[in-house]
């Protein structure tokens, strides 16, 4: 472990190849290219490739190919070209391939202000493309979240076999800060999981007890198929009910039963407060101080911090948040978190506090949203 | 099960025949095709320079891209259209595969045409066999990049208004090192150009004349599967050395086939000095 300068897009580059990225796929956007220049200069000398490819369409399926060849692969992009994305993020849902997507926010709808930071995405990133399905999303609030987001990010897909989106905004990606890296053994590094039948005996979707198939790739003799269409265990379309019941079932399933291992959330003076403030990613930067400068006059506020935006662990943030006679979500846009949050918490006593902005969120900002419902 | 292991063609080994009977219609021409290129693969496979379990095909979506359900290879069924890029990803992770996109014209030049492009610009160590039937037939016979001027297609009622995409001319224009061009009446030359093709590096592209008397016959008076392929094969010309002037397709002046282009220029994977 060594501390280290760097911005947050810096800090995921780094993370993914110390995570063994080996293949990177993507187009140039705003604020999410100098991720792809670094890993261009950097990632050659780690045995791995960046290319830039036509759009963010051929970037995101290059990278489902690449992990199907037996590598680690990632593409980073912000909202417009998360959206050309959205197809090949529900094959790789469908194909059960391991792959992560960073998506740096920017303010949007359309193209935005490509330079500015909001949390417009937050919905993009659950449910961006068609069909029935579940995919964790994480939302680092510092440098050294980035990092560490992003090795949590490639460690997820690999052990549940499903793209994961890390949603970071423009104010992380291009902030500063000291962080702590790790050297290559000092963090746990999970690898998908590889069949133990011989070829003949491999059914390529046949779950093991944690829902998640083995994973044979190409080149192996396990003549593996890979398909977007509804399938069976062996991979074979298939147009009935039961068969398409149990995949939609089992995608959504393994994802559910591993939020134990995918759901993180912190909480600051949690136990004793009257009123718990819910925010993540980078407006969760100033809610930090806001929350501290109120107790210290003497309110009895409280904040939790949201590392994993879905799937949300109910059972723990409901518990969280049980004692708390309010619970004010604040974030930088129209009320996204909040919707389920006031599901879980109970609607009637969640308020919801949007700071909307294109700068970073400023101390008076943020004081005044949380104390409106104080 | 003694039944399933019973060997009832040569080329059985290569597929996945319980599987069989495939969703091809009677008349259609993407089982000569695939009959041809997997005589080719199997030529190569014999001779030593091809590991069969270093196959893949990769297709999209479409009638063509149901190849993949059939081959008994590593194979990637995956979204319409982006079979180059999926393909792209799966050689430069491992270049140690001989991967093969199969699809027909509107998934490789219609939906898929800018990824074509780019691949063959890029020289991509790709080998790219493009089933042109003139129609979309998965979908129920709509316009096709390649449908010919004032035919009839479903969402064309009142004729096609577009001259079509001469898809050898485009590809042959880019740094691809081989562009051929074969036809289901000529299966002998698809053999020929998958076999030279899968000898070579860098971006290889077959265009493969094809007969859909299911929908595109029904749309220019050709339903019959046999008088279609018989007028298919009359205008079908194999030259040489064929000059890419030569390669636009006019049904009443004729399709010429053969290797419009045999480069050899360096390749993606030369210029990035891997595989």
């Amino acid at each position: 472990m060594r501390r280290e300068f760097l911005s947050g897009n810096r800090a995921i580059a780094e993370a993914a190849i110390l995570s063994g990225l080996k293949f990177y796929a993507g187009y140039p956007i705003t604020p999410a290219s100098d991720l792809m220049e670094y890993l261009a200069e950097k990632l050659p000398s780690y045995g791995g490739i960046v290319v830039q490819f036509e759009d963010e369409i051929a970037s995101i399926n290059a990278a489902i190919g690449a992990s199907w060849a037996g590598v680690k692969a990632m593409t980073a992009t912000s909202g417009p070209g998360f959206s050309l994305m959205a197809e090949g993020v529900s094959l790789a849902v469908a194909t059960e391939t391991p792959v992560v997507v960073v998506d740096i926010m920017r303010a949007g709808p359309s193209t935005g202000i490509p330079t500015k930071a909001t949390q417009s995405d937050v919905y993009q990133a659950r449910w961006l493309a068609h069909g029935d399905y579940t995919i964790p999303v994480f939302a680092p609030w510092s440098v050294q979240d980035c990092y560490d987001m992003t090795i949590k990010s490639f460690n997820v897909a690999e052990k549940f076999r499903t793209p994961v989106v890390l949603l970071s905004d423009a104010n992380i990606a291009h902030m500063w800060e000291t962080l702590y890296v790790r050297e290559p053994g000092e963090v746990e590094i999970i690898e998908r999981k590889k069949p133990s039948v011989p070829p003949e005996e491999y059914r390529p979707y046949q779950p093991g007890l944690d829902l998640v198939p083995p994973m044979a790739v190409f080149g192996e003799g396990y003549k593996v198929i890979v398909e977007s269409l509804v399938h069976d265990e062996l991979g074979y379309y298939r147009q009935d009910s039961g068969t398409y019941r149990e995949m939609i079932a089992r995608l959504n399933e393994k994802i559910r039963r591993g939020v134990g291992y995918i759901y993180e959330q912190e909480e600051y003076w949690v136990e004793d407060s009257d009123a718990v403030v819910v925010a993540y990613g980078s407006t969760a930067r100033m809610v930090y101080p806001v929350v501290k400068a109120l107790r210290q006059k003497g309110a009895r506020v409280g904040f939790l911090r949201l590392k994993t935006l879905w799937p949300l662990d109910e059972e723990r943030l409901w518990r969280a948040l049980s004692r708390a006679g309010k619970v004010i979500v604040v974030e930088n846009n129209t009320g996204r978190v909040y919707l389920d949050v006031a599901r879980i918490a109970g609607s009637a006593r969640t308020f919801f506090s949007p700071v909307i902005t294109v700068d970073p969120p400023k101390f008076n900002e943020v004081m005044e949203a949380v104390a409106r419902w104080l | 099960m003694a039944l399933a292991k019973l060997t009832l063609h040569p080329l059985d080994k290569y597929l996945r025949t319980d599987r069989l009977p495939h969703i091809w219609c009677p008349g259609c021409g993407i089982g000569i095709a695939l009959g041809a290129m997997l005589r080719a693969i199997d030529r190569r496979i014999n001779e030593g320079k091809l590991d069969r379990n270093k196959v893949v095909f990769v297709t999209g979506i479409g009638c063509s891209a149901r190849v993949s359900f059939y081959v008994d290879f590593d194979s990637a069924h995956t979204l319409h259209g982006r079979a180059i890029p999926f393909a792209t990803g799966v050689k430069l992770a491992n270049p140690s595969l001989e991967v093969i996109v199969v699809g027909g014209d509107g998934d490789i030049a219609g939906i898929g045409g800018n990824h074509l492009l780019h691949a063959a610009k890029r020289n991509m160590d790709l080998f790219v066999v493009m089933i042109t039937n003139f129609v979309y037939a998965m979908t129920g016979g709509q316009l096709a990049p390649t449908t010919p001027l004032k035919v009839y297609t479903t969402t064309t009622p009142h004729g096609n208004p577009e001259p079509p995409l001469n898809v050898v001319k485009l590809v042959a224009s880019l740094n691809a090192n081989y562009v051929a061009r074969a036809s289901i009446t000529t299966p002998h030359y698809i053999e020929m150009f998958t076999y030279k093709a899968l000898g070579m590096r860098g971006f290889r592209f077959l265009e493969v004349i094809s007969t859909c008397p299911e929908v595109y016959g029904r749309h220019i008076g050709l339903r019959n599967p046999v008088t279609m392929f018989e007028e298919l094969k009359k205008r079908v010309k194999y030259k040489p050395n064929p000059v890419i002037d030569e390669s636009d397709i006019d049904w009443e002046k004729g399709i010429v086939i053969g290797e419009y282009v045999v480069r050899n220029n360096p390749s993606y994977l030369d210029l990035v000095k891997r595989g």
